[in-house]
């Protein structure tokens, strides 16, 4: 087998030129971890200048250039192309295809996200300083307000948004056309099925969220008045048309993280997943849910009071379907044969710490107190709970899990465990008593705070450079796995795998599937 | 609402467990000044409990099984892994739970929106940074005032000793009388900003061309502090909202001062001053006004220097323009509806003579408003 095909090509052409979904993955996955370096750094200066009360390090404007390049770089370039680098290593292994169904433009998709990013990083330089308007860039602060900058982070907004789209419709095209025979919708692996339902709400919204930035820039430079009461428009409905990509874009960010979740827990439970149909069907309905609840994130902009209860109801309805999946997942290690390997203990990490930040969510769902939560350091703590605890944690589980598979060899197990302890500990000394300074009365996105704030500031800044040094440890395990680790051979790297990637080769051949595997009766 | 209140010494009591491991800070929530706080605080610890008694129920079961189901125990993993019975309970029950916080939450929104009745109308406008308060009068004879940071730029740059309450201090305050309904009419006159006071359990986001509209009803006499909760800029940090709340005696006496001292500041706006009063005033007026951006010798800062300036030592006709339509696309905002014509005319004669400025050019409040005019 393998006879008629070369292996990668050398030099730099094999990364410019390839449609190999391998080292496709591999590059987002690479590129999304230097973005999460670069955005970890944004944070610890942010850290820093907020461990004592006074300004210290740096001026209020630059303060808030980096909680918006912080936001920006962090949802759009290390998350997001993240599972975008783990769907193209693991979609086709996992449904027995031999590629992605559209190689040329997957090489397309990653390759504009460099310069995108290039073009957003270099507002920094420009006059006037970058964005300053937070990741969420409501008008008009992020229009007539705004530092002439805007214009490049439009753009470059517009390149993330063609690229993610690109890479959706490659993902539906390649789960629905490419599956092996036998294979399904319903014996698909579950973390295929999130990313379906993940690559459809994309498509969906990405589109929304160029209209929005579009009008901004027909605001800024062609006269025309959308987020203008001026001219005959309205600031809300930019926040209405922002958060209706928003909101879908969370469980953009989160749905991939329980299809990790849901492939890793039973295998070192030893113990298939419980309920796999009702996953499925609770993904579907959060991800139809998460188009109904944009304006939770607006209680405070003056709804009419029936718009607030709609919205109210709707969010709380959420934690149905994200219930199910935690009872399932818990269920899933009863009686089972647990062991604790490092992907086990993320994902137990990411079960506690997501289901805390279901919790505040289902808090801040009640519009009445959310009056009192809304954009203060509360709400700063709840989606740092599922962002960081949620996806995060998930994506570096992912990491360990398939990283032998990938590259043939084992990682340190002692160094991973005790990046997950630093990452834990230093993860809730940051982020927990954000909750208590927020209801405090602490607001958001402020670069110098009164006193009474200090020291639980002083406390979460501390776990902020625990939590991110941490991550170095990360870097160093990984490198010295792929270049030095111990050569595993086998199939099934961890002995309750169960799916498709583990029936190859260990480390996975550079082309896979090129004929259609046979499901056998487990799989099948 | 007697349950409300048992409860909620019952949660205090509770918290108080916490609150001594942190000393001083606070961890929770404040039930305020207002029957909305108190309504909205138990609400608030109604979920929380609920939340916290499902995570104990729910953590309970996982480290049940990380602790008796390991593979070094030995133990045989089972291979069920479905249960339709099981998977409709747990989706059953909580959407049950969740009807039972829907209705109080339902009945607490009601109420927020309820803005009828208001006895006293204040129009709130938010600046890039400053608060404008404005009481309307049905006669028309409104009093209005802006309520600037009080922090002085040494205690925010460390330079000198930070008081006890840092950057949550105004020079004037929004005075409010105790046991009376107060309707606020919340609007922008830049960007979105957002006026909250925890105390008092508004929050509210003010929109440039829009008028929101709320209320409270505040029962206890006292100072209550609250910030910009709205990202509006630069200095969206340094925006704090200060509330006196008193009794209506002394509220009606405030209200009287303060009409007594507008009116002499329309007389004022009238008369000639000499220089010396003009400086005199100008400084004043200066340090809170400029100095945080232009310095206080008029060196400059972020703004540029205003000792030796073109525009100062310039045409008066550009340097009122600036003062009063502010620069476009910069820090520099149009004071001319912040300051009087006293205020500006003194500023500006301060600027032409001070710093080694001595144009000796006198400007009168008279000036400023026929500049105005155009």
């Amino acid at each position: 087998m393998g006879d008629h095909h070369h292996g990668p090509a050398t030099g730099i052409g094999r990364w410019l030129f390839t449609t190999n979904h391998k080292d496709i993955g591999t590059m987002y996955l690479w590129f999304s971890f230097a973005m999460f370096i670069l955005g970890g750094t944004f944070a610890m200066i942010i850290r820093a200048e907020l461990f004592q009360p006074g300004m210290q390090l740096v001026e209020p404007g630059f303060f808030n250039q980096m909680t918006t390049l912080h936001g920006l770089v962090m949802v759009f370039g290390a998350i997001m192309p993240s599972f975008v680098g783990l769907a193209n290593w693991l979609i086709p292994m996992m449904i027995g295809a031999p590629d992605m169904a559209l190689p040329r433009m997957n090489n397309w998709s990653f390759w504009i996200l460099p310069p995108g990013f290039l073009m957003l990083a270099s507002t920094l330089f420009m006059e006037g300083g970058a964005p300053a308007f937070g990741w969420t860039f409501y008008a008009p602060l992020s229009t007539t307000y705004a530092a002439p900058s805007v214009t490049f982070f439009i753009f470059a907004i517009h390149i993330l948004g063609v690229s993610s789209i690109m890479g959706s419709i490659n993902i539906i095209a390649t789960v629905m056309n490419m599956r092996a025979p036998g294979m399904t919708y319903m014996k698909m692996p579950l973390f295929v099925w999130t990313w379906l339902i993940t690559a459809f709400l994309l498509v969906a919204v990405m589109p929304v969220l160029a209209g929005a930035v579009t009008m901004m820039l027909m605001d800024i430079h062609f006269g025309t008045s959308f987020f203008s009461a001026a001219g005959g428009g309205d600031p809300v409905l930019f926040q209405h048309i922002f958060w209706f990509f928003g909101h879908p874009e969370v469980y953009i960010i989160i749905l991939p993280a329980f299809g990790v979740v849901s492939q890793i827990i039973p295998a070192f439970s030893r113990k298939p997943l419980f309920g796999y149909a009702s996953m499925v069907y609770a993904t579907a309905s959060i991800a139809f849910l998460s188009f109904i609840v944009w304006a939770h994130h607006m209680y405070t902009v003056g709804m009419p009071v029936a718009g607030e209860l709609f919205f109210m109801y709707a969010t709380m309805l959420i934690a149905v379907p994200t219930g199910v999946k935690v009872f399932n997942w818990i269920t899933t290690m009863w009686r089972g044969a647990l062991s604790f390997e490092t992907p086990m203990l993320f994902c137990i990490g990411f079960l506690i710490l997501f289901t805390i930040g279901g919790f505040t969510g289902l808090m801040l769902s009640i519009a009445p107190a959310d009056f009192q939560y809304h954009d203060t350091y509360f709400v700063v703590a709840h989606f740092h709970y599922v962002m960081v605890a949620g996806a995060v944690f998930s994506m570096t589980a992912a990491v360990y899990y398939w990283l032998p598979k990938w590259s043939g060899r084992m990682y340190n197990e002692t160094m991973g465990k005790v990046h997950f302890w630093i990452s834990f500990v230093g993860f809730n000394i940051t982020f927990f008593p954000q909750h208590f300074v927020g209801l405090a009365g602490m607001p958001r996105r402020i670069p110098d705070y009164a006193l009474q704030f200090a020291d639980f500031n002083m406390m979460s800044s501390i776990g902020a450079f625990i939590y991110g040094a941490s991550q170095i440890l990360f870097l160093y395990n990984v490198l010295a796995t792929i270049i030095a680790g111990e050569k595993v051979t086998d199939e099934k790297v961890w002995d309750g795998a169960e799916g498709l990637e583990w029936t190859i080769p260990t480390p996975a051949p550079y082309h896979t599937f090129e004929v259609p595997p046979k499901l056998d009766a487990a799989h099948a | 609402m007697v349950g409300g209140n048992v409860m909620r010494s019952a949660l205090m009591a509770l918290m108080a467990l916490p609150a001594a491991a942190f000393g001083d800070n606070q961890v929770n929530m404040s039930p305020g000044v207002t029957t909305i706080g108190a309504e909205i605080y138990d609400l608030h610890m109604l979920i929380m409990i609920i939340c916290v008694v499902i995570g104990i129920g729910v953590f309970g079961v996982m480290f049940y099984s990380i602790i008796y189901h390991r593979k070094s125990r030995g133990v045989v993993p089972s291979q069920f892994h479905e249960s339709t019975k099981v998977e409709v309970a747990w989706t059953v029950v909580p959407f049950l739970i969740l009807i039972g916080m829907a209705v109080p939450a339902t009945s607490t929104l009601l109420e927020v929106y309820d803005n009828d009745d208001a006895e006293l109308d204040i129009l709130i406008t938010g600046h890039q940074w400053k608060w404008k308060y404005e009481y309307l009068d049905e006669s028309g004879e409104n009093v209005s005032f802006f309520s600037n940071l009080a922090t002085p730029q040494e205690a925010i740059y460390n330079t000198d000793q930070k008081g006890e309450h840092y950057l949550l201090e105004v020079d004037e305050p929004l005075v409010l009388p105790v046991d009376t309904k107060v309707r606020f009419l919340i609007t922008a006159n830049d960007v979105i900003h957002s006026w909250w006071v925890p105390e008092i359990a508004v929050k509210r986001d003010a929109i440039p061309g829009f008028i929101n509209e709320t209320w409270t009803k505040i029962t206890e006499e006292g100072i209550y502090r609250g910030q910009c909760t709205e990202l509006c800029g630069a200095y969206h940090g340094f925006m704090p909202v200060v509330v006196h709340a008193v009794s209506r005696e002394e509220f009606n006496a405030w209200m009287g001062a303060k009409r007594a001292d507008e009116a002499a500041q329309v007389a004022a706006a009238a008369m000639d001053l000499s220089l010396d009063e003009l400086m005199s005033k100008g400084e004043a007026v200066y340090n809170a006004q400029c100095l945080a951006c232009h310095g206080a010798q008029g060196e400059g800062g972020v703004g540029n220097a205003i000792a030796g300036s073109a525009i100062a030592l310039g045409d008066i006709g550009t340097h009122l323009d600036v003062g009063i339509k502010g620069v476009a696309g910069t820090a520099m905002q149009a004071f001319g509806r912040q300051l009087n014509d006293v205020d500006m005319a003194a500023v500006i004669t301060y600027q032409r003579n001070a710093f080694g400025n001595n144009t000796g050019d006198v400007i009168q409040p008279s000036d400023v408003a026929s500049h105005k005019q155009g």
